[in-house]
C-alpha cells in the first residue's frame, strides 16, 4: 500500500478500495459522533453477552466463534457468552451454538427494518433510564417486549459486544444506522460496560485505510493533486470514477477479483487466478502476499498488525516490487 | 569530506558552552575535532553571529501509533477547510500561534517529519506505544522522515503485569517482563498511564485513587508504581519510569500528583504533562491552580522530573491511554464526538476532540498552570518543553511557547487578555523570569537527551551525532525558533531558512537490557491461553525496522 500511495502521488491518482462502500459507513459514523469499540483478546476474555446485529459474523469470519467465544479459559473465569442475534435469518445462525449445545437467542426481524429497531433500542434504553413508559407494541416488525428483554440483557451484562458489519446493511444511509448501534453502546456504558466491534470486508481493507490514513493524512476515498491529498468519500468511489477516469489500475493480490467494468484502459496486478470478461489492457500476475512472500497486515479490528510470511517458493514478483519498477520507469520517462 | 561551521555562537550545556564562539568540524555525520590537514574541509558555513545548538529533541510527543491515526481518520477537517478556517480565525485568541504555526493537530507522518526539523528538532519520542499496538506505531514512525524517532512502551494496565503483582511475583520476574516488553516493541522506555485505571475502566470502575485497588486484581496505582519504577532502576534503564499520573484533569489532583512523588520510594521517577495533574480547588468555581505546591515539591525532590504539557488556545484534540479519563471527558468533546477504545487486555486509547478557548475559565487558568510551573521550577534538567502534542496544543506551538518563556512582556500582555475571573486566581505577572537561551537548550536538547539516555545526541561535543541547528539572534523569540537558518542531520544540509532542502530518514532509538528469557515460557502460555495472536508475532523483529533501506536500529547503553 505504502509503495501504490507513492505511485499515486507521483501520477495524481484517485485511491479506493474494492470494499470501500462499507469501510466509508464506518468511518463517517466515527467522523460524526465517534464511537466505543474493543478487540479480540477483550472479547475472548471479557465478553458476557454478544449481539450480532444483521450479520451471522461467521460467513465472513469463520473462526470468530472458535477463537474468540467458546473458548473455555478466560482471564476471569467468566462464563460463555450468551449470543444473540438480531434481523439474521434463523438458517444462518448455527455458528452461535455453543459447543456444549447451547442455541444462541435469534430475534426475527427483517433486515431492512434494522435501522427502526436499533433506534427503537435506543429510545428504550433512554426510557429505563428515565424511568419512561413507552405506548407503542411493536417498532420494525418486532414485539417490545422482545426488544425490551434485549435492552435488559445489554444493561446486565458486565461487557457486552455489540457486532455488525457496515457490508452487511443494504439500505441506503446505513451510517446513520451504525451511529445509531454506537449510540446505544455509549448509553450502555453511563452505567455498565459494553462496547462495539465493527467487521470488515477483508482484502486488506483495514490495512488499506489505515495505511492511507497516516501517509496522507486520509482514509480511504481520497486522491493526490500535484502533491496533496485531497479527501472526498462521495465523488471518490471507484463506481462515479470508472468511466470517467483515464486509465485503471486494478490491484487485487489476496484473492482473484476482476476490476469493474469499465472502457478505460486497464492494468490489472493481482492473483495469478484472475479471471477476466474483458481482457485488460496489461495483466501482471503477482504472489500472494502471507503465501508467496512475507507482507504485513491491519486485523479486523485496527489496532493488531501481524506480519504475514511465506509459505512457498514462488517465481511471482512481490506487489511492491512491481509497483517501484513502474515508478522507476515513470521516472525515467520522465526525465 | 570535512565540513566546517565557523564563528558560531556555540549553546551546549553538556559542555557547559553559554553563547562562546567556537568552531565546529563535521566528518562523516559526526561532530570531530579540527582536522590535521585544512585541506580536507570541503564546506564552510560562515555563522558569525547565528545561535548555534544540537538538533531539539522532543521527549514526549505523540507523533505514532493507532491513536494518531483514529484522531486523523476521524478528523479529516482539520486538514481539509477548516485548518484554514483555524488559521483565519477572528476569535480574539490571545494567541492563536500565528503566522509560523500551522496549528495542525493531527499531521500525516510526512507532515510531522517536516514540520519538526523545519523547527530545528531531529528527534522526537512518541510517550505511549501500546506494546499490542507497537507494530503500527513502528510503522508510522518509520514512515516519518528527517527525524530520529523512538518511543516508550505502556505497561501497568496489562493483565499479564496486574496478574504477576496479584500473585505476588518476585521483582526479578516484574524486571524479566519489563526487559523483554522493552525488546519485544523496541522501545527505549516505560511509559505508565493512569496506573492501573485503563484496566479498571473494564471492569467499570470510574475513578481511581493512587491508593485505591483495582475491584478485579486488589492491586493500587502505588504498587504498579513501585514495582514498575524498580523494574526500571534494577534493569538500568536510562530512562526514568515515565509516569502519567490518576486523576487527569481532576480539580483537586494536585494531591495524587504530590503523593505519587512519594510512591517510587526515592527511586526516579518522570511525572509527564504534569499541568494537567496541578489542579486546586479553591475559589468559587472550585478549579485553581496548585502550580506552587507542585513547583516546589519538584525542586525539593530531585528524584523527579517532569515536562509540562502547556496548554494554548485554538483547536485541537486529546489523544491519550487513559480510557477512564478520556471517557469522562468526552462530555467536553468540541466537536463533540470521541473515539474510546479497550485494547488486547493490555491498554486503551481516547481520542476526544478539544477546543481551548482565552475566555473560558477553566483553560485560561490551564494556560497560567502550566507557564507557572515553567517558570517555578528552578532546574531547568528536571522541567521539559512540551505540549503533550497534541494533548495541549499541536508541537508547531513550540515557538510561541518558548518566546512565553523568555518575553516576560510578551507573557504578560497575553494573560492581560485571558478570562478575568481566571486572571484574578494566577500569580504568573508576579514571577519576572525570562528563560536564557542556554536554559532553553537545556530544557531541548542536553537535558533530554540525558534524560532519555541518549549519549550521542543533544550534545556538541566530539563523537556526537552531527544534528545541528543555526537560528539568527532575534528579540522576537517565536520567529526565530519557528525558522533556522540551517538545520544538520547527520552532518547533512536539510533544512535552509526554515524549508526542508533534502529528505532523509532518522533511526529508531531503543535500549535492549539484558534479561532472564525464561520468562518467554509463561509468556508463550499466556499469549496461547487468552490471547489472540501469537507470541512470536507480537514482538518486533530489528529488520522489520531496519530492512527497508530507510530505517535504522540504534540501542542505547545507560552510561555508568
Amino acid at each position: 500500500m505504502r509503495s501504490l500511495m507513492h505511485l499515486a502521488e507521483k501520477t495524481n491518482a484517485t485511491l479506493d478500495h474494492m470494499h470501500s462502500d462499507s469501510t466509508v459507513r464506518n468511518t463517517l459514523t466515527m467522523q460524526n459522533d465517534g464511537w466505543l469499540t474493543t478487540t479480540l483478546a477483550e472479547v475472548k476474555n471479557r465478553a458476557d453477552v454478544i449481539l450480532a446485529i444483521g450479520t451471522d459474523i461467521a460467513t465472513s469470519h469463520p473462526r470468530f466463534f472458535e477463537k474468540a467465544v467458546w473458548n473455555t479459559e478466560s482471564l476471569f473465569h467468566k462464563p460463555t457468552p450468551e449470543v444473540i442475534y438480531l434481523g439474521v435469518p434463523a438458517e444462518k445462525t448455527k455458528a452461535g451454538t455453543s459447543p456444549n449445545g447451547t442455541a444462541p437467542t435469534v430475534i426475527d426481524a427483517n433486515a431492512d427494518k434494522l435501522p427502526e429497531i436499533i433506534n427503537a433500542l435506543n429510545a428504550l434504553l433512554n426510557n429505563k433510564l428515565n424511568n419512561k413508559k413507552i405506548k407503542e407494541e411493536s417498532a420494525g416488525g418486532v414485539s417490545v417486549a422482545t426488544l425490551m428483554a434485549l435492552v435488559n440483557q445489554l444493561k446486565a451484562a458486565k461487557y457486552a459486544v455489540i457486532v455488525w458489519s457496515a457490508s452487511s446493511f443494504k439500505f441506503s444511509h446505513a451510517e446513520l444506522t451504525i451511529q445509531s448501534i454506537t449510540q446505544l453502546i455509549n448509553l450502555l456504558n453511563e452505567s455498565t460496560r459494553a462496547a462495539g466491534l465493527p467487521l470488515n470486508s477483508g482484502d486488506g481493507d483495514s490495512s488499506v485505510n489505515n495505511t492511507s490514513t497516516w501517509l496522507s493524512g486520509y482514509p480511504t476515498r481520497n486522491r493526490y493533486v500535484d502533491g496533496k491529498p485531497e479527501y472526498d468519500t462521495y465523488h471518490l468511489s471507484t463506481d462515479k470514477l470508472a468511466s470517467s477516469s483515464d486509465a485503471l489500475l486494478w490491484v487485487s493480490t489476496f484473492n482473484p477479483h476482476s476490476p469493474p467494468a469499465t472502457t478505460a484502459p486497464t492494468i490489472v496486478i493481482g492473483h495469478p487466478a484472475t479471471k477476466f470478461e474483458r481482457q485488460p489492457e496489461v495483466f501482471i500476475p503477482v504472489g500472494v502476499p502471507g503465501i508467496d512472500h512475507i507482507g504485513l497486515m491491519f486485523r479486523l479490528d485496527s489496532s493488531i498488525t501481524l506480519p504475514l510470511k511465506k509459505l512457498r517458493d514462488s517465481q511471482l514478483p512481490k506487489l511492491s516490487d512491481v509497483i517501484h519498477q513502474i515508478e522507476a520507469a515513470l521516472s525515467s520517462v520522465e526525465k | 569530506m570535512i565540513t566546517l561551521l565557523k564563528n558560531g555562537r556555540i549553546y551546549d550545556p553538556a559542555h557547559v558552552k553559554d553563547g562562546v564562539v567556537e568552531d565546529i568540524y563535521i566528518h562523516q555525520g559526526r561532530i570531530v575535532p579540527k582536522p590535521m590537514d585544512e585541506a580536507k574541509i570541503s564546506q564552510t558555513y560562515d555563522l558569525k553571529g547565528k545561535v548555534v545548538m544540537a538538533g531539539a529533541i522532543d521527549m514526549h510527543s505523540h507523533i505514532g501509533g493507532g491513536k494518531m491515526n483514529i484522531a486523523r481518520m476521524m478528523l479529516p477537517e482539520y486538514q481539509q477547510k477548516q485548518l484554514q478556517e483555524i488559521k483565519n480565525s477572528t476569535d480574539h485568541e490571545v494567541h492563536i500561534c500565528t503566522p509560523h504555526c500551522s496549528h495542525h493537530a493531527v499531521p500525516s507522518a510526512t507532515d510531522t517529519g517536516f514540520r519538526y526539523i523545519e523547527m530545528g528538532y531531529t528527534a522526537a519520542f512518541e510517550p505511549a506505544i501500546l506494546p499490542a499496538n507497537a507494530r503500527q506505531a513502528h510503522l508510522e514512525m518509520g514512515d516519518t522522515p528527517m527525524i530520529d524517532k523512538g518511543g516508550y512502551a505502556m505497561l501497568g494496565n496489562d493483565d499479564y503485569f496486574l496478574r504477576l503483582i496479584s500473585q505476588k511475583a518476585d521483582q526479578k520476574t516484574i524486571n524479566d517482563y519489563v526487559a523483554w516488553i522493552l525488546h519485544a516493541t523496541q522501545a527505549i522506555g516505560i511509559k505508565v498511564v493512569n496506573p492501573g485505571g485503563i484496566n479498571a475502566f473494564k471492569f467499570n470502575q470510574r475513578k481511581q485513587d493512587l491508593d485505591e485497588n483495582n475491584v478485579h486484581y486488589q492491586v493500587s496505582p502505588r504498587e504498579i508504581l513501585q514495582r514498575l519504577s524498580r523494574a526500571v532502576h534494577e534493569l538500568g534503564i536510562a530512562k526514568p519510569l515515565h509516569v502519567h499520573c490518576n486523576n487527569l484533569g481532576v480539580a483537586g489532583n494536585f494531591e495524587t500528583t504530590l503523593n505519587t512523588m512519594g510512591a517510587s520510594d526515592g527511586l526516579p521517577m518522570h511525572l509527564t504533562h504534569i499541568q494537567f495533574h496541578s489542579y486546586g480547588t479553591e475559589g468559587d468555581k472550585k478549579f485553581s491552580s496548585a502550580a506552587a505546591q507542585i513547583a516546589e515539591a519538584l525542586n525539593k525532590n530531585k528524584h523527579i522530573t517532569a515536562d509540562v504539557g502547556q496548554i494554548l488556545f485554538n483547536q485541537t484534540v486529546t489523544a491519550s491511554g487513559d480510557t477512564m479519563m478520556q471517557h469522562l471527558n468526552a462530555k467536553h468533546a468540541n466537536p463533540k464526538k470521541s473515539v474510546i477504545m479497550d485494547i488486547e487486555c493490555d491498554a486503551g486509547c481516547g481520542v476526544v476532540p478539544f477546543k481551548y478557548r482565552d475566555q473560558n475559565y477553566v483553560n485560561a487558568l490551564q494556560w497560567a498552570i502550566g507557564l507557572e510551573l515553567f517558570l517555578s521550577v528552578e532546574d531547568p534538567w528536571r522541567i521539559f518543553l512540551t505540549t503533550d502534542h497534541p494533548n495541549g496544543a499541536p508541537f508547531t506551538s513550540y515557538p510561541h511557547l518558548i518566546r512565553l518563556l523568555m518575553d516576560k512582556t510578551f507573557r504578560n500582555d497575553a494573560f492581560a487578555k485571558l478570562n478575568l475571573d481566571a486572571q484574578a486566581m494566577s500569580n504568573l505577572t508576579s514571577l519576572e523570569r525570562e528563560y536564557t537561551l542556554y536554559e532553553i537548550a537545556i530544557m531541548t536538547r542536553a537535558g533530554a537527551a540525558k534524560l532519555i539516555g541518549l549519549n550521542d545526541c543533544g550534545h556538541l561535543g566530539f563523537g556526537a551525532q552531527a544534528d545541528i541547528t543555526v537560528y539568527t539572534d532575534q528579540p522576537d523569540r517565536e520567529a526565530m525558533f519557528a525558522k533556522p537558518d540551517y538545520v544538520f542531520k547527520n552532518g547533512e544540509l536539510v533544512v535552509k531558512d526554515g524549508k526542508v532542502s533534502k529528505v532523509v530518514w532518522g533511526a529508531t532509538h531503543t535500549a535492549k537490557p539484558s534479561f532472564d528469557t525464561t520468562i518467554e515460557k509463561d509468556l508463550q502460555s499466556y499469549f496461547d491461553k487468552y490471547l489472540t495472536m501469537q507470541v512470536g508475532n507480537f514482538k518486533i523483529a530489528d529488520d522489520e525496522i531496519s530492512d527497508d533501506g530507510r530505517g535504522k536500529i540504534i540501542t542505547n547503553q545507560k552510561k555508568s
